[in-house]
């Protein structure tokens, strides 16, 4: 498809005035994968990266875009989100999060995106180009996507339909009260019942899903299409990575062995206690999706700085990591996420290629996105300075090569409301 | 109980008050232009802060070369270090005090101070339409309660309005832990609620003004019942105590300037106020302040129209804003100084102005702006140290001091940790061998 519409342009004489063939020019070009070009030429043709050097001559009849004194970097990705499934947190019927029961992996978060969500234009406001959207409840959530943060109707927008199984591995129940539900706290010993009961639902759903493959492989008689188990065959083939959230050093190296001995790829979510585990996590390769490094530490004792000090402890330990928030209304603030990382030990360069490269390799994406590298789309972002810093602002924006509204209802809120006629005064 | 070893390690290391020199120092005073030089301590205030001044014999030297100190953080809405937020059962729960339930020992007090926080506003929740007694600390960890209140403030007390006071009055499934629908279920209900208070606080202070006019004269009547909910709303209407009230749309807001005007008070601050940039002139006028976040949004229906422009466009217009954290654990507080960058980012306030949202502003919309907020001579010296400029994302807090004495010292506190864990060791071992030890002794049955 990409071939037919490279095809149609070369046909069409008004194609150098299209909006994703551009030259932008004299800015600080940092490509993540390698080290930054002052003054440079950047050659974005039909959406994607054309060209790019200090030296690099500006192909004629091209239009030219300014940047002097400009910043460029590839598109931000945040690897955690429910943007486009939830609205207003509070407000049952704007969320389409959490499906009831625990396990079904049929379902596909990128068909209940809203690309009409306010969320969108807010976040890719601050830089972020691209996110992970995610179904959440009970065990098997669902199917998670990866979506750029522009387009008419989801299917423009999806990256990656299908870019993670998500799984949460079950924990033993907190032993505190729930006010919210009134729901008390269970005794101890069942809480561990209902712990080993969804273990071993976990373990049996697994061989169930074993069981439907050879059935199909086999053309048994009486093979009945099971959705579920469908949803469950490219995850048995290791085409579909399984994101598994695990906060504590128990429950993340219970995770490791779930996933070694299901043979699935697995990606770590929001792990709390990720440090003592590091060493396993880099020998099976197991790529992080890092939260939020301004959060309390899990324990009372533990070290005030520790969760900002995470991610410093994993690059040294050599595992590979992205950042996500977690969030969705705060999705625009991951770069300093990853900045407070940087205070507290992570190299600058590594902070980057956490919010860029490193996700688009996770998501399997790297050899589109994630870097300006000549033939990779064209998602990037114009700042006037280190986008890190809070008071960084951003001055463009381009997805697939095509600008992007920097406007949201945030700033028409802002406009509307300072204009308001000082007659109205009592 | 685990922070206890965290109590006792850094009270150890505080000693009397004592005369201290930071020097070599990038200076924020917030209240005068930024300078390099040093600040002179004695006896926990600020003697002296300028380019040159003169050591004396003695002194404690800090030297914060290539640092910048700025004044020690004001949280103007914290419910950290608190045992309990809500008190439930009725929607107008004036007679309850913070201080009953705030723990001096929460890991959470450390962690603010770790975060640059000096001074922190405790409240109530938001779930009643008069919470309670709001008590305003300082973050002197290990010096137990009495120690960490900070002194001759004026005490303020907590209301709220909107979707959180209503919650109570709503179906089963939304209304929480209330077993049965409480009044009010609507905006029209807080304000009836409220209004119901200070109409009952009017009267009973009328009773008490005629029988100590009565008692005057020198004739004799019987005093009038005392009524612990009504005194602090009667000390709300004599300007004695500080009304606190949370709430987010401008409607609800503008409700409330108009019923305490009715009333004859001023709001001291709208907690929250995220709708405030829509009234800022009205808010402005009452003279109200606005304790407000950077950007949150849209985590409930009444967040929605919140904008990250909001401390800018009022401050812009008049209202003397602050940015705080609303924690519950530490979180947060300890960044406060990037929620303020967002502010430079937003809306286009100075460096100077944003770092106001969390010193100076703070401080005088919590009445202390005469003890804190800012570098002066004769405040007292509460400071935070960072590395690299306070509005920098990479900035991380070295040293914090409150009355001049060092309570946080990064240095210290990481060269401390082997220390701590081989505490924590041991004190695990013992727990372990306790069980021997107390067998259980065998009762008759």
């Amino acid at each position: 498809m990409i071939r037919l519409v490279l095809c149609c342009a070369a046909a069409l004489p008004l194609a150098a005035a299209s909006a994703d063939t551009f030259v932008l020019r004299g800015a600080t070009v940092h490509p993540v994968t390698s080290p930054p070009i002052e003054n440079a030429i950047l050659y974005v043709k039909d959406g994607r990266i054309a060209g790019l050097g200090a030296k690099l001559a500006a192909p004629k009849g091209v239009r030219l875009v300014e940047a002097k004194g400009l910043h460029v970097y590839p598109g931000i990705i945040d690897s955690a989100t429910q943007i486009g499934l939830s609205e207003i947190g509070a407000v049952r019927e704007s969320v389409d999060t959490n499906e009831i029961g625990n396990f079904n992996p049929q379902l596909k978060a990128l068909s209940a995106v809203n690309p009409a969500s306010e969320h969108i234009a807010v976040t890719r406001a601050n830089g972020i180009t691209a996110a992970l959207t995610m179904p959440g409840g009970g065990i098997i959530g669902g199917q998670a996507a990866l979506i750029h943060l522009e387009g008419w109707t989801w299917e423009e927008m999806a990256v990656r339909p299908s870019a993670a199984l998500v799984l949460r591995y079950p924990v033993l129940e907190s032993g505190t009260a729930r006010a919210s539900t009134r729901t008390p706290a269970l005794p101890l010993a069942e809480r561990r019942r209902n712990l080993e009961k969804q273990l071993a639902e976990l373990r049996q759903f697994f061989e169930q899903a074993r069981r439907y493959q050879k059935a199909k492989q086999a053309q048994a008689a009486g093979f009945r299409t099971d959705l579920k188990m469908e949803a469950m065959l490219p995850v048995l083939e290791g085409k579909l990575p399984v994101l598994v959230f695990a906060a504590r050093e128990k429950a993340i190296r219970e995770a490791i062995q779930f996933a070694e001995r299901e043979k699935i790829r697995m990606i770590l979510a929001d792990p709390r206690q990720a440090v003592p585990v590091a060493g396993e996590l880099k020998a099976k390769n197991i790529p992080v999706i890092l939260g939020p490094t301004m959060a309390a530490p899990l324990e009372e004792d533990d070290p005030y700085d520790r969760v900002a000090t995470t991610p410093a402890e994993l690059h040294k330990a050599g595992v590979k990591f992205a950042f996500g928030t977690f969030a969705t209304s705060s999705s625009r603030n991951l770069p300093y996420q990853a900045a407070n990382a940087v205070a507290y030990g992570l190299p600058y360069e590594e902070a980057l290629k956490a919010l860029t490269i490193n996700p688009a390799e996770i998501w399997g994406v790297a050899a589109e996105y994630g870097s300006i590298e000549i033939g990779k789309w064209a998602d990037l972002m114009v700042t006037d300075g280190d986008p890190l810093e809070v008071r960084t602002q951003v001055r463009q924006l381009y997805i697939k090569g095509k600008p992007v509204d920097l406007d949201n209802r945030h700033k028409r809120l802002y406009e509307r409301y300072t204009a308001r006629p000082s007659s109205n005064a009592r | 109980m685990k922070s206890w070893l965290l109590v006792i390690s850094t009270a150890a290391a505080l000693t009397a008050a004592e005369t201290v020199v930071i020097r070599n120092a990038r200076v924020l005073p917030i209240t005068k232009p930024e300078f390099r030089g040093s600040i002179l301590i004695r006896d926990g205030k600020i003697a002296e802060a300028g380019e040159k001044i003169a050591e004396p014999p003695g002194a404690r030297i800090i030297d914060a070369a290539g640092q910048y100190v700025m004044p020690g953080i004001i949280d103007a809405h914290s419910h950290i270090a608190t045992e309990s937020t809500n008190e439930m059962t009725l929607s107008v729960t004036s007679m309850v005090d913070i201080r009953d339930v705030i723990n001096p020992e929460h890991v959470s007090i450390y962690r603010a101070l770790a975060g640059g926080v000096t001074t922190a506003n405790i409240l109530h929740g938001s779930a009643n339409s008069v919470g309670g007694q709001c008590a305003i600390i300082k973050m002197r960890w290990g010096k137990g309660l009495q120690g960490i209140l900070f002194e001759g403030a004026k005490p303020g007390l907590k209301f709220a309005l909107g979707e959180n006071p209503k919650r109570a009055g709503a179906s089963p499934e939304l209304r929480g832990t209330a077993a049965t629908p409480r009044y009010p279920a609507t905006r029209m209900g807080v304000e009836d609620v409220i209004r119901q208070a200070f109409t009952e606080a009017r009267q009973y202070k009328k009773e008490w003004e005629e029988y100590r006019a009565r008692i005057a004269r020198g004739a004799d009547a019987p005093p009038p019942r005392r009524d612990l909910r009504l005194e602090p709303l009667v000390e709300v209407l004599e300007g004695k105590r500080m009304a606190h009230v949370h709430a987010y749309r401008a409607d609800e807001m503008l409700m409330m300037l108009r019923l305490a005007e009715e009333f004859g008070f001023r709001v001291r601050t709208m907690e929250h106020g995220l709708e405030g940039y829509k009234i800022a002139r009205e808010i402005a006028a009452h003279g109200a302040g606005i304790t407000t976040f950077s950007d949150w949004w849209a985590y409930k229906l009444e967040a929605y129209d919140a904008i990250p422009f909001n401390a800018a466009a009022m401050l812009r217009q008049g209202v003397l804003v602050s940015l705080n954290s609303d924690d519950v654990v530490t979180q947060l507080c300890a960044h406060l100084n990037l929620e303020a960058a967002k502010t430079v980012k937003y809306g286009g306030l100075t460096e100077n102005e944003a770092l106001a949202l969390i010193t100076i502003n703070p401080a005088k919309q919590l009445e202390i702006d005469h003890r804190v907020g800012s570098i002066e001579a004769g405040k007292d010296a509460d400071l935070v140290i960072y590395d690299k400029h306070p509005l920098s994302s990479y900035a991380r807090v070295q040293k914090v001091l409150i009355d001049g004495q060092v309570y946080f010292d990064r240095d210290r506190d990481a060269t401390e940790r082997a220390e701590r864990e081989a505490r924590k060791k041991q004190l695990l071992e013992k727990q372990r061998e306790q069980p021997k030890k107390q067998a259980p002794a065998r009762r008759p049955s």
